[in-house]
């Protein structure tokens, strides 16, 4: 992976995938570790998105490296009409490494195609994001104590979720089953179901979410918005069928765990919090150690990590 | 009898290329992808001619002109069942099928309007993840651009 950009998930083996894992474990042990000493990362956010910037700069803080960017495209030349190639070409002058959050679809494989250092996708509109991903199978497998042969439910917007679409994608490496649970209008798209019926898993489909959350290992919850449906009246009927509360949990398995990309907006009550299986908080806690690993891994310095 | 007559409705020619069997509707997109329309050759063409496999059919017949394999299987994402006949002297000499390829650089748009190749107007890049049905998958914005909703640069 040294020196090699990552666009997508896809862009990983599975050799590949679980050797950043480990890394990001060794990190969440002994996360003082000055192993970006010398090097600059620039954040280019041409989309505004805090919570996953924060996060990045975080990591390379905390391997002492040094960070440069903006954090939305208004401040910068994008918006005097500059060509994604150009501001590419450009900061890459200045930076080992960037990592970029786009709103256009493909950008990202566009600017590692262009850029001379390697590019960490961050988003690029509702195509990939797979630093998402590898710290929700970070955080799976700590939880967990595998990735083999989970059973995951998704709940909410399955349709245009990316998260969960990645995380699928992912977890079908790792013998998963799925329970899909979403307002008619937001179901998982064919596509994903035709690839999982390809590989031989198994996936059921409801649109009830209590009652199909009992034999779950992750539920994984994602916001249902207002702005995704064409009957704003079907918004209505459904915005409170797709909230996760604490009396819910009650006879689900003992590992289970509940996982949210965050921000939430009211899709887990507040009442879930404080219970044992509510894992969100510590899985963007985990998204730090996922991008340290990450980073240290392209910049081909794994072997100074202690 | 019937075919030869058929036949007849495009004149024969001494040398160069026959293209047979492309559907009617994408004969001039054939046309656009071999780049015909700018070149100084003679070129004769029919279309609308019914065929018992595909409906309607067109033929293309360009004078003084050969293809190169790569040129012409640029083609095979709207006429994957043509046919060429290379004619030297009357007499065709060589026939070649097309093959739809692996991957494909240009001729078509991405239909993803968010697509950076449509943003910022770059060379798109596809895998063709269904030679069949000639299905394609954008490199950059991974979405699927399908026979039905393709439209060329
Ligand atoms: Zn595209």
């Amino acid at each position: 992976m040294t020196n090699r950009s990552l666009v997508s998930i896809n862009d990983l083996s599975t050799d590949e995938l679980v050797q950043v894992l480990d890394l990001a474990e060794r990190f969440e042990q002994n996360p003082a570790q000055r192993v970006l000493d010398g090097k600059i990362v620039a954040t280019l956010f041409f989309e505004p998105s805090t919570r996953t910037r924060l996060s990045f700069e975080s990591a390379v803080n905390r391997l002492g490296g040094r960070v440069i960017g903006f954090s939305e495209a208004s401040s910068s030349s994008v918006s005097k009409g500059e060509s994604l190639k150009d501001t590419i070409l450009t900061v890459a002058n200045y930076s080992d490494l960037i990592v970029m959050r786009h709103p256009i679809e493909g950008s990202a494989r566009w600017a590692a195609e262009v850029s001379p250092v390697p590019i960490v996708n961050a988003g690029d509109g509702a195509n990939q994001h797979p630093t998402q991903t590898m710290l929700d199978l970070y955080s799976i497998r700590k939880t967990q104590g595998t990735l083999n042969n989970q059973k995951i439910v998704m709940v909410g917007d399955l349709k245009y979720g990316r998260t969960v679409h990645s995380l699928l994608l992912a977890m079908s490496r790792f013998n998963a089953s799925f329970v899909f649970i979403s307002p008619k209008e937001l179901q998982m798209p064919v596509e994903f179901k035709l690839f999982l019926q390809e590989k031989g898993l198994k996936y059921e489909e409801h649109t009830e979410l209590a009652e199909n959350i009992k034999d779950a290992d992750i539920v994984y919850m994602t916001r249902v918005q207002r702005e995704r449906f064409s009957d704003p009246m079907e918004y209505e009927r459904v915005k409170n069928a797709y909230v996760l509360r604490r009396h819910m949990l009650e006879g689900t398995k003992a590992n289970m765990r509940v996982l949210h990309p965050l921000p939430r907006v009211n899709e887990i009550h507040v009442d879930v919090d404080d219970s044992p299986k509510a894992y969100y908080f510590q899985q963007a806690k985990n998204g730090v150690y996922a991008r340290m690993a990450i980073m240290t891994t392209i910049l081909g310095l794994t072997d100074k990590v202690k | 009898m019937k075919d030869d007559k058929k036949h007849l409705s495009v004149s024969a020619i001494q040398n160069g290329t026959v293209i047979d069997h492309i559907p009617a509707q994408n004969l001039f997109k054939v046309i656009s992808i071999l780049g015909l329309d700018n070149i100084s050759n003679q070129i004769t063409f029919g279309s609308n001619f019914g065929s018992a496999k595909m409906g309607k059919k067109a033929i293309v017949k360009i004078a003084d002109k050969y293809f190169e394999r790569d040129e012409i299987n640029r083609i095979a994402i709207v006429a994957p069942n043509a046919k060429l006949n290379i004619i030297k002297d009357y007499e065709v000499v060589e026939k070649m099928v097309v093959e739809v390829p692996d991957s494909i650089k240009g001729i078509v748009r991405c239909m993803n309007p968010k697509c950076i190749t449509n943003v910022e107007g770059i060379d798109t890049r596809f895998d063709v993840v269904d030679k069949a049905d000639v299905t394609l998958k954008c490199c950059y914005c991974e979405k699927i651009t399908d026979s039905d909703h393709m439209d060329f640069v």
